[in-house]
């Protein structure tokens, strides 16, 4: 077609309005590369008006060239509306290529120009009787998109006409017209009886799809009720149908039929039981979309199934194709991770013996690394945790620093969680901190930190190590990690008032997080040894009470002091209690929220653990909104998951800080969530219209996950949860473990009842 | 539901627009990010990279992400196919072609049929489709083909051959990850049938592998014996083998799958893949790697590598290539000894190529060299990141399948010609640590 021997390179004369940024290379682009006869004409009035003389041109392949370089045009943003009136004469033609390019244009600008677009209805109406299928298809698709208020009231005749078209194709084309007709005037769809026809056809396996992708359409519209006739309702008949129609038709169409029969209610388990049994067979399927919403189905028909040899049957049968999507390219892979990272919160089982496929490979992406990582420690036993350790070694040696980071991070969580695993991480961690490589050693002190929090006195051999390490620390929480560890074992550490001397001297420079360990350690280490550091502790009370500028670190420094001097015994009491036991969680979502999002399985939801609320719309969820949806949704989630979805909404105002970290990494989700919540008056208030007394609302939140707390609040409560809070900072990862121990003077404090009443006097 | 679709070269200019809705107002792009999935406001943006190329779905609701990526992968291959490649090349000379086709395989932001071999029958990459307009007549049986039961072949009477030939070709590619002690961390084999059908009609297929069924027996679970079974290799006796999981296309009826595990199935016409499968139990390794690596102070690293072919000594491999990485501050590396093939330094990659073209099985070559480094000041270990092999055995199958029977009924019972060929390759997942 192109023939480039004969060809001049035609030079575009650009205006002085073209200062638009992209351009086609002219001449390295055939299709707006014209004859040579064109480069003699002057170029008198710029480029449209070139376009618009061979628009209009008696030759047919100048004029069809001429379109394409408007769609170039039209592509690389330059504005070619004007052209419309030219452009709209090529629209009746032979040609269905040129045909499509025409309508391809006039999908982009009817918008702007409505008075003209009616210009086009005639060959629109003519085309949709033309006696070739394809034609009728396009002419029908094209009309539904063009969203010309005036285009649509011609719409109506056509589309009834394609809908009962004896081309599936076209009836097909017509169907998901109907749902565009819907999206812009739903009225116009319910009056025209548009919706019945639809219900008729389902036994048409390509209407089908088309009807539940009009359910989705309709369910993103912001006023909708569950009474909308959108909404179409599945009977036990159109079950059937649907069951059969799942075998026949495309693997889009096997998404959408799933969908479906996702949003399906079973009357009883037998027909749970039947739809799973129906739906198992699309785990073979080759499109992992079609084997994620397969999985969705069964995971959502399985709470209704009884029979515990079924479940056993079907969960084994999901665990293959999971492990399958982890050969796909690299995107659908993260997907399915995120996925399987939800799935095993919820059914541990799925995948443990399958630990192996999850090693990372050299050359994964890091958001595909960091994702296995997870699940890894997610299925660590004692079956496989040596094997699970040597790997995070390895990953521990490469490059990147992040996944480094996170690989150690995950020794520290494998060690928390397996109790008889504990001594071989710490061995691992020794070699580590052994490379003397900073970052390495930081993260690792980090690490310990933890260990030592879940198993005191036991790996106190390791202190001299870590303390030879001082020098290597420059980040804030490997910083506030080693000193909490010399104030916890200060009665150990021979020359410990030596060590946090270091960091006494400094203490105006460090940052909060280290000057509030500091403050707490030397108060520990007084209290351990009262004879030799009188004078450090009298130090550190004075600079953070006078020279301090934080007012939680003064604050905390007053309370010591006082309780210091009122009652030492009282102060003992505080500072060195009992700290409560920390486990690695076993979901980083609460229950109500896991069991939303497994029923949304692949979708943006799930890829994101968090609800649809906090990232559609317009960003966040307001009061209204919010109790309209509490009306539509039945008590099953109770105020929970409200609460939980307006903390997550207010953070997705954040989203736009996705920087450099993996889109969802280090979001706190679940528990770590509402924790923001109270920080913004604006999210009381809301909590306050909830429920008549807001304390109660605190206390839920704040209390377990899985059940909100009863109603009675003791102040204790209150005040030892917002006391974990105020120490939120320091939790930074989601699947970090639950209480660190920055946060455990207050914990502290929580713990010892007896001196309840004093420290709130103190206030 | 994606509402827009967008091509963008690296510097971020767009190639291909096409807005399917109109739900949301301005394109942002965003060159270097981490996480395949962006979400910014409400709008969130989806986007694989292949070669000099963004592709890029945008939605604001809460989308079916796999689905998304699916869609984008089925789009790159639908254009490799159509064009042979994928790049900012190719897409801007048929930039008409890729609208017609971002057109017809979604529509309102939903997926529509995408089975390369419809689309090519009224989607065509010359332009002169003026020319050889396709009558009301062709055109609805295509329309036909796209919307029917068998969407994925042309009608049965269009379909003729002279010879009638099926071609079966079944590709492994091994994945391997063995530690520096020499044991096996992971071996599996992501394996996929590719069948070339060239059959006249509507055939029947029936198609038969040498699989052991052992998938859904016992209450024990497949999975469970399928990772224990990486320990005891060589267990079973039998010859037959133990798939963990199989995948089809879409034309087989997976039902009949279910409930016997036979493959029935009406085949496209031309090139498909019927399925994939995974294995992980009594992988055969075809090349066993020995390395050992030395550090020698601070300025040296010795390499001394043995390859070992295991498979029989009828077969071969070929084009070997062996990645050996050297840190990142050689200057240059002595190849002391080179058995079979050729080894080189390559500073731009830090590391030693070492080619092979043939290797016969049973045979054993070796590779010996030292690198020089300068010193350097910094405290980083070297990350010592594994060895990678590369390589390609005709007619061996790691996993040990082999394709017993492809029988076609066609009503005009004509004779059928079936080809079958194996290979076992690595593809970057062949690593050895040391």
């Amino acid at each position: 077609m192109y023939d480039f021997s004969n060809a001049a390179y035609h030079k575009f004369s650009f205006d002085l309005d073209d200062g638009c940024a992209f351009y086609f290379d002219a001449g390295r682009h055939p299709s707006i590369q014209t004859q040579a006869s064109m480069s003699i004409r002057a170029p008198r009035k710029g480029e449209n008006y070139e376009l618009s003389v061979d628009l209009n041109s008696e030759y047919r392949d100048k004029r069809k060239d001429a379109i394409k370089r408007v769609i170039a045009s039209m592509t690389v943003g330059k504005d070619v509306s004007g052209l419309f009136p030219d452009v709209l004469k090529n629209m009746q033609t032979d040609d269905l290529e040129q045909k499509k390019l025409v309508y391809l244009y006039l999908m982009n600008y009817a918008k702007t120009q409505p008075e003209l677009v009616i210009l086009a209805v005639n060959t629109f109406v003519k085309d949709s009787d033309d006696p070739n299928p394809l034609v009728r298809a396009l002419a029908i698709r094209t009309m539904g998109v063009l969203r010309a208020e005036k285009i649509i009231d011609y719409l109506c005749d056509p589309l009834q006409k394609c809908l009962r078209d004896e081309n599936p194709y076209v009836r097909k084309t017509a169907a998901l017209c109907v749902a565009k007709l819907y999206d812009l005037k739903p009225e116009l769809v319910i009056d025209n009886g548009f919706l019945e026809q639809l219900h008729e056809m389902i036994a048409d396996t390509n209407t089908v799809a088309a009807l539940t992708d009009i359910h989705i359409a309709a369910s993103s519209q912001p006023s909708i009720s569950p009474s909308d006739p959108a909404l179409f309702p599945i009977s036990a008949s159109v079950l059937s149908k649907l069951l059969i129609a799942l075998n026949e038709c495309s693997e889009w169409g096997r998404v959408a039929i799933l969908n479906a029969l996702a949003r399906y209610e079973a009357q009883d388990d037998k027909e749970s039981e039947h739809i799973c049994e129906r739906v198992v067979p699309q785990f073979q399927h080759v499109n992992g979309s079609v084997v994620l919403a397969a999985v969705k189905v069964i995971m959502i028909h399985m709470r209704g199934v009884r029979r515990e040899d079924l479940i056993k049957q079907l969960v084994r049968k999901m665990a293959p194709p999971l492990v399958t999507l982890l050969s796909s390219p690299p995107e659908v892979q993260w997907v399915a991770l995120r996925n399987i990272n939800l799935l095993l919160q919820k059914r541990s089982d799925i995948l443990s013996n399958e630990m192996r496929v999850f090693f990372c490979k050299y050359n994964d992406p890091l958001y595909v690394k960091v994702e296995k990582l997870d699940i890894m420690v997610r299925l660590a036993g004692e079956n496989n945790v040596d094997a699970l350790l040597s790997e995070l070694k390895e990953y521990a040696s490469e490059v990147d620093v992040d996944f480094v980071r996170k690989s150690i991070k995950a020794i520290g969580q494998t060690a928390v969680k397996i109790d008889a695993a504990a001594e071989r991480c710490v061995h691992v961690l020794l070699e580590l901190i052994d490379t003397r490589v900073s970052y390495v050693v930081q993260e690792a002190v980090v690490v310990m930190k933890d260990i030592f929090r879940k198993y005191p006195s036991t790996y106190e051999g390791i202190i001299p190590t870590l303390c030879a390490n001082l020098d290597e620390l420059d980040e804030p929480e490997a910083k506030a990690s080693l000193i909490w560890i010399i104030g916890e074992y200060a009665n150990k550490i021979d020359n410990a008032d030596e060590l946090l001397g270091i960091f006494v001297d400094t203490f105006t420079e460090e940052s909060y997080p280290v000057q509030l360990q500091t403050l707490t350690a030397v108060v520990k280490l007084f209290l351990k040894k009262p004879d030799s550091s009188q004078g450090i502790v009298q130090r550190i009370l004075n600079t953070a009470t006078k020279d301090c500028d934080s007012p939680d670190v003064r604050d905390r420094a007053y309370i010591y002091w006082r309780l210091l001097s009122t009652d030492p015994g009282a102060a003992k009491a505080v500072v060195l209690a009992q700290k409560p036991p920390i486990s690695i969680p076993r979901t980083t979502v609460s229950p109500a929220l896991l069991e939303e999002l497994l029923g949304e399985i692949s979708s943006l939801a799930s890829v994101y653990h968090k609800p649809e609320e906090t990232f559609v719309g317009r960003g966040r969820v307001g009061a209204d909104s919010l109790q309209r949806k509490s009306d539509v949704l039945d008590d099953r989630f109770s105020t929970q998951k409200a609460l939980q979805t307006v903390a997550a909404g207010q953070q997705s105002e954040n989203l736009l800080d996705f920087d450099d970290a993996p889109a969802v990494d280090g979001r706190p989700s679940g528990l770590a969530a509402t924790e923001v919540l109270t920080h913004t008056p604006a999210a009381q208030n809301l909590l306050a219209g909830t429920s008549s007394n807001p304390l109660d609302d605190l206390v839920s939140i704040f209390g377990a996950p899985a059940t909100p707390a009863p109603p009675s609040a003791s102040p204790h409560d209150i005040f030892g949860s917002l006391g974990i809070n105020s120490a939120s900072p320091a939790i930074q990862s989601p699947t970090v473990i639950a209480t660190s121990p920055v946060a455990a003077p207050i914990h502290q404090q929580q713990n010892q009842q007896p001196q309840e009443e004093d420290l709130l006097g103190l206030f | 539901m994606i509402s827009a679709f967008f091509i963008f070269n690296q510097k971020g200019e767009v190639l291909i627009s096409r807005l399917y809705r109109t739900d949301f107002k301005q394109v942002v792009s965003n060159p270097d990010v981490r996480s395949p999935i962006i979400t910014l406001g409400s709008t969130s943006f989806f986007h694989v990279r292949v070669n000099n190329l963004y592709v890029v779905c945008v939605t604001k609701t809460n989308a079916n992400a796999a689905l998304v990526f699916e869609f984008t992968y089925r789009f790159i291959n639908i254009c490799k196919s159509y064009f042979g490649k994928i790049d900012e090349e190719s897409i801007k000379n048929n930039f008409v072609v890729v609208y017609e086709l971002v057109d017809e395989i979604n529509d309102f932001g939903f997926p529509q049929n995408s089975e390369i071999d419809t689309l090519k029958t009224y989607i065509t990459t010359e332009s002169v489709v003026s020319s050889s307009q396709p009558s009301a007549e062709s055109s609805s049986r295509i329309t036909a083909q796209a919307t029917g039961a068998t969407s994925w072949r042309r009608n049965g009477d269009d379909v003729k051959y002279k010879k009638n030939e099926a071609f079966v070709d079944v590709v492994e590619v091994v994945n391997f990850m063995g530690s520096a002690k020499g044991t096996t961390l992971r071996a599996d084999v992501d394996g996929h049938i590719q069948m070339r059908a060239y059959l006249s009609g509507t055939p029947e297929c029936k198609f038969g592998l040498n699989d052991k069924l052992v998938i859904d027996r016992g209450a024990a679970g497949g999975s469970g014996a399928a990772s224990s079974g990486l320990g005891d290799r060589g267990g079973s006796s039998s010859d037959a083998v133990e798939l963990d999981d199989c995948q089809f296309h879409q034309c087989v009826r997976l039902n009949d799958f279910d409930a016997d595990r036979s493959i029935s199935f009406i085949p496209p016409d031309g090139e498909f893949e019927l399925m994939r499968y995974r294995a992980a139990s009594n992988i055969k390794l075809p090349i066993k790697v020995m390395p050992t690596v030395t550090e020698v102070g601070t300025t040296k690293v010795s390499y001394d590598l043995t390859l070992k072919t295991t498979f029989s000594p009828k077969l071969s491999a070929t084009n070997i290539i062996v990645r050996i990485p050297t840190p990142l501050n050689t200057t240059d590396v002595d190849v002391a000894n080179v058995t079979i093939g050729k080894a080189k330094y390559v500073p731009a990659e830090n590391v030693v190529v070492w080619k092979i073209p043939r290797l016969q099985g049973g045979q054993e070559s070796s590779f010996s060299g030292l690198a020089h480094l300068t010193s350097t000041t910094t405290r980083q270990v070297w990350a010592r990141p594994p060895i990678d092999v590369d390589f390609e055995v005709l007619m061996f199958t790691a996993s040990g399948l082999i394709v017993r029977f492809l029988k076609v009924f066609e009503k005009s019972n004509y004779n059928s010609i079936k080809w079958v060929r194996y290979l076992t390759k690595a593809n970057g997942g062949y690593q050895v640590r040391f």
